[in-house]
């Protein structure tokens, strides 16, 4: 039981940063129809700002929760501009392109980020600086929750409470919602199209950074490939909820790490990878609105 | 306007995109110089092991110059990236075969790549050595084809004797790198061994290069209350392994070959790894002026200390170099006899005698990772 | 026979004398092998393009297919097939034996692959929109954990192709590998400018549209998967046999983008494009090995830049013909 107890924990912490890389993916599917392949490096590019950053303010050698704020906020604002020009560059020009050109440059341009990557920060992993000290926060019996796995939940839970309120709460939540829904209708309404459409990316790919932050924190060895894998899964965690939805995003990313880690834990993790593609499948199959989508009608 | 000035754009593109294509031939090199190939995955998942045994390999060449060379010819190295993917080490070994017309080859560090490339170096009657590959089928390709490391039999055996003689563990798990050849090997000698000295593997877990989760697999082992875990992986994973078992409230010792000798498991796991042990080559700290010699020329060169691909790929140079002198010429034949006659040569990864399956016979030592440093603790001969 | 049948047989039986006889001798094997390497490129590609091309789904796990089709024939070949040819080489002579055996992995490693092709293709083909992208994609990864996991083929360690027989299991004889290719992408030519195409086609423009004139888009875009999946597997084993060691690395996801690229660039919907981007583009590198790590960098900009300044590829929809040339040739003698 309390092997269960302790990968359900283990599944919830992981699975937050699935719901934090998720989110992206939903936003900009909402509004563009576009699966942003680049979304899985964005991630890995705020772990190497967060790398990077500690290093150059000179936080990397004594954990500090100012040092952690500053990190965080410089791998989220560097990933938030890194989308908005991906966005600009190599999505914008195919708007009006058929369906298939805007998917093959993403996955060119998530191709360019992982080998620039390699290329410019170097193929060795690298050692994320430890701006949590490790602690156990809490153990009953042998259930054990680490310091930084709580970091990571409470990150996850106060990030995406504040993107519910912003997209729910303001103006320009409601014209993100409106674009989502029909962006020529939109237009026709005085909302600016592509200034919204660039917000979500901004939005999403700084929720990417913060992900990449939070795993830098919980699994300390960042590398140019990192994104890939997370990237996947996260998308598949945006079907399971239902794509296009918020808050399915967050439940999808919770439930994928949980399944992802019971599968590891109990029958092999030779599958661990592929469970979430199994999901993808059988999502696909039953429920393809995903948890908490809802049918969307095809226009003629 | 636009139409044509993007068909332009579009051609130029091409344009640049095919005269890139290039010629990526090396350039101009000394006429008598002794050409070797070194095949190696510069580039892709395992460009790290690629590069260090380059390195390696390069230092102790630029030395074996600076000295005159060998049969009084420089040697010059011609370095082929595999990108990490199999059948490119076959092509790249057939282009340094064929078109660079080398007269011995080296690599690679994964086994499966030297498997790939083998049977080529052994249809063409070139020598290869490979510095790292520890799968035994890589000699069995052909008499052209050696290795000048252990084999997955021997270090399998080195840690369950360690572990079950020394440790006094009965119970052991293993967490190992299916997806590797090397882990997947030292695993299963490990199981063999351990359990014919009479212990119980309570656990077999696994996970993937690439991986950096483990927490499921090793709260199933932490439940399985073992005396040490057997973690014969790359040092890539092996310190975020230690770090999230202690995590997890794991204390008893980790054991592992010599994928984890690496300043990255200490970078990585910090005091997590203090009191694990794992098999390898040669101890850094070892008193023998030459291992000392080597790493500080090595650190001043490279930066950093080396890990074992780079001592490995260094030896495996040397060991080429002085077969080259000791068989006075570069043909085929007389190279492969004299690589198969070696004996006792000092280097720096040990004492190393090529036995006749071609297999390197030398000592593994055992070293304690104490004090955020790798301290030798005790040789293991080979039998 | 017309005089351009006859021109066409005789070129392709120049082709072969070349490639069979010819190349092999007057060529070193660093050559052959990226001759062969070719062959099977251009296999991959064409097929790909009947999906991704002709009906506009996007699949992007084509080297998953390749992997089912490399080791179900490779386990074929080292299990069950070396007894066989071993017991055909002794009835009939060499080159009849290996002639009559080596279709047979092939076509195994194929059915196999469409198979594959079949249980990944009903779930997704069923949705619009791009879950395909996704599901090809994760379904390459999951095969090659679910190989990595068969012993029996090698796991991890990689699977050589040696017989137990003493029979050599290597199909190198370029020849017959380009008599393969040849009758692949004349297979899948034909599929593509038949009425079942015209299907295909009208799938891709518009879904809706085809739908409503009584297309059966689903089962149209199967077809269209489960054909290419077969030609990936058949490239598989090709691959499989020619190298005569196979491990799942070949099989990865950037093996699959490599194949993508091949089909953007040559035209999306142009079977001469793609073999001609496979050609050019696998043999090119063997040439840009000096730059190493600026390989992938330079595919990838390529790629986005294409996408941006000129959409369709080189050939776009267009194939290469001799019909304008005979329409000239003629004009000029009625002018004459």
């Amino acid at each position: 039981m309390e092997n269960l107890l302790q990968q359900l924990v283990n599944g919830i912490a992981w699975g937050s940063i699935y719901a934090l890389v998720a989110l992206g993916y939903t936003m900009v599917y909402g509004v563009l129809r576009l699966i942003n392949f680049a979304h899985g490096e964005v991630y890995m590019v705020g772990a190497m700002t967060g790398f990077y950053a500690a290093h150059a303010l000179g936080v990397a050698d004594r954990p500090s929760a100012l040092g952690l704020a500053a990190t965080l906020l410089a791998a989220m604002a560097t990933c938030a501009a890194l989308g908005a020009t991906i966005e600009r560059v190599a999505y914008r020009p195919l708007r009006r392109a058929p369906r298939l050109a805007p998917l093959i440059t993403a996955i060119g341009v998530s191709l360019l980020l992982q080998n620039a990557g390699q290329l410019v920060l170097g193929a060795d992993p690298k050692f994320f600086p430890p701006l949590v000290a490790s602690r156990e926060a809490w153990r009953v019996g042998s259930l054990a929750v680490s310091n930084i796995q709580l970091t990571v939940m409470a990150t996850a839970v106060v990030l995406m409470a504040g993107l519910e309120l912003v997209v729910m709460r303001t103006r320009v939540g409601r014209a993100m919602r409106a674009v989502a829904q029909d962006a020529d209708a939109a237009a026709l309404m005085g909302v600016p199209v592509d200034r919204i459409i660039q917000l979500t990316f901004v939005l999403g790919s700084a929720l990417a950074g913060a992900a990449g932050i939070q795993v830098g924190l919980s699994n300390p060895k960042i590398d140019p490939l990192m994104g890939l894998m997370p990237g996947l899964k996260a998308f598949v965690a945006a079907v399971l909820g239902g794509i296009g939805s918020i808050p399915g995003a967050m439940v999808g990313g919770l439930l994928l790490g949980v399944v992802e880690t019971l599968v590891a834990g109990y029958l092999s993790s030779t599958y661990r990878d592929a469970i979430a593609f199994v999901i993808l499948i059988a999502i696909l199959l039953y429920r393809p609105t995903g948890l908490f989508g809802s049918a969307q009608a095809e226009k003629v | 306007m636009v139409r044509t000035a993007r068909r332009a754009g579009g051609i130029a593109v091409a344009a640049v995109a095919l005269l890139a294509c290039g010629s990526g031939h090396s350039g101009g090199t000394a006429k008598d110089a002794i050409r070797v190939g070194h095949f190696a995955s510069l580039t892709g998942d395992t460009a790290t092991f690629g590069r260090s045994a380059d390195r390696g390999i390069r230092m102790a060449v630029e030395e074996l110059n600076a000295a005159g060379g060998v049969l009084g010819r420089p040697i010059e190295v011609i370095t082929e990236d595999d990108r990490s993917v199999t059948e490119e080490a076959r092509s790249a070994a057939q282009k340094l075969i064929q078109r660079d017309q080398v007269v011995a080859l080296l690599g690679e560090v994964a086994s499966s790549r030297s498997l790939a490339a083998a049977p080529e170096a052994q249809r063409a009657g070139v020598p290869m050595i490979s510095p790292a590959s520890t799968n035994p089928r890589v000699t069995e390709v052909g008499d052209h084809v050696f290795r000048t490391c252990f084999i997955d039999p021997f270090q399998g055996a080195v840690m369950a004797r360690f572990a079950h003689d020394d440790l006094r563990a009965k119970r052991v798990a293993v967490l190992f790198d299916f997806k590797q050849d090397y882990s997947v090997g030292l695993a299963e000698f490990f199981r063999k061994t351990f359990e014919q000295l009479g212990g119980e593997i309570v656990a077999d877990e696994r996970y993937t290069s690439g991986d950096i989760e483990f927490r499921a697999q090793l709260t199933t082992i932490r439940s399985a209350a073992p005396d040490a875990i057997f973690v014969p992986g790359y040092y890539t994973e092996v310190g975020l392994i230690a770090k999230q078992a202690r995590e997890l409230g794991i204390t008893v010792p980790l054991l592992g070959g010599d994928g984890w000798d690496s300043e990255k498991t200490l970078e990585i796991g910090g005091p997590a790894v203090e009191g694990d042990y794992f098999s390898t080559h040669y101890a850094a700290d070892s008193d023998d002026p030459r291992v000392q010699d080597f790493v500080k020329r090595y650190q001043a060169k490279n930066g950093g200390v080396p890990d074992a691909m780079a001592a490995l790929g260094y030896d495996a140079a040397r060991i080429l170099a002085d077969s080259l002198a000791r068989a006075g010429k570069t043909d085929g034949p007389a190279l492969r006899d004299a690589i198969a006659s070696t004996k006792d040569f000092a280097g720096v990864t040990g004492r190393i005698t090529i036995d006749p399956q071609r297999n390197a016979v030398k000592d593994a030592v055992v070293l304690k990772i104490d004090g955020g440093r790798f301290r030798y603790h005790r040789t293991v001969s080979a039998q | 026979m017309r005089p351009g049948t006859a021109l066409a047989l005789g070129g392709l039986g120049l082709a072969f004398v070349l490639l069979e006889w010819v190349l092999p001798r007057a060529l070193n094997p660093y050559y052959l092998t990226i001759l062969t390497r070719i062959g099977v490129a251009i296999v991959a590609a064409v097929s790909l393009q009947l999906v991704n091309g002709f009906t506009g789904q996007f699949s992007i796990g084509h080297a998953g297919f390749m992997a089912v089709g490399a080791y179900a024939s490779a386990a074929l070949s080292v299990y069950l097939g070396s007894e066989w040819l071993a017991a055909l080489a002794s009835a009939l002579p060499i080159w009849l034996a290996r002639a009559l055996y080596f279709p047979i992995p092939l076509l195994v490693g194929g059915a196999l692959a469409a198979v594959a092709g079949l249980l990944v293709g009903i779930p997704t083909l069923r949705l619009r929109g791009d879950y395909l992208a996704i599901a090809t994609l994760g379904f390459g990864e999951i095969i090659r954990v679910v190989i990595l996991n068969v012993d029996a083929v090698g796991g991890a360690r990689g699977f050589a192709l040696n017989a137990t027989s003493g029979v050599d299991l290597r199909f190198e004889d370029l020849g017959a590998i380009y008599a393969v290719v040849a009758l692949s992408v004349g297979v899948i030519a034909r599929l593509a400018y038949s009425s079942a195409g015209l299907a295909f086609r009208a799938v891709r423009e518009d879904e809706t549209a085809a739908e409503s004139i009584g297309v059966a888009t689903t089962r149209v875009k199967v077809l269209a998967f489960v054909v290419s999946s077969f030609f990936a597997g058949v490239a598989g084993a090709l691959f499989a046999h020619s190298e005569g060691y196979i491990h799942t690395n070949s099989f990865s996801f950037v093996r699959s983008f490599e194949i993508m690229v091949f089909v953007v660039l040559g035209g999306l919907g142009s079977i001469t494009g793609a073999v001609i981007a496979a050609t050019v583009l696998t043999a090119a590198p063997e040439g840009l090995r000096g730059l190493g790590e600026l390989r992938m960098i330079l595919y990838s900009l390529l790629l986005i830049a294409v996408m941006i300044l000129r959409p369709q590829g080189l050939m776009g929809s267009r194939e290469l013909s001799l019909a304008p040339l005979r329409a000239r040739l003629r004009g000029r003698r009625a002018a004459a």
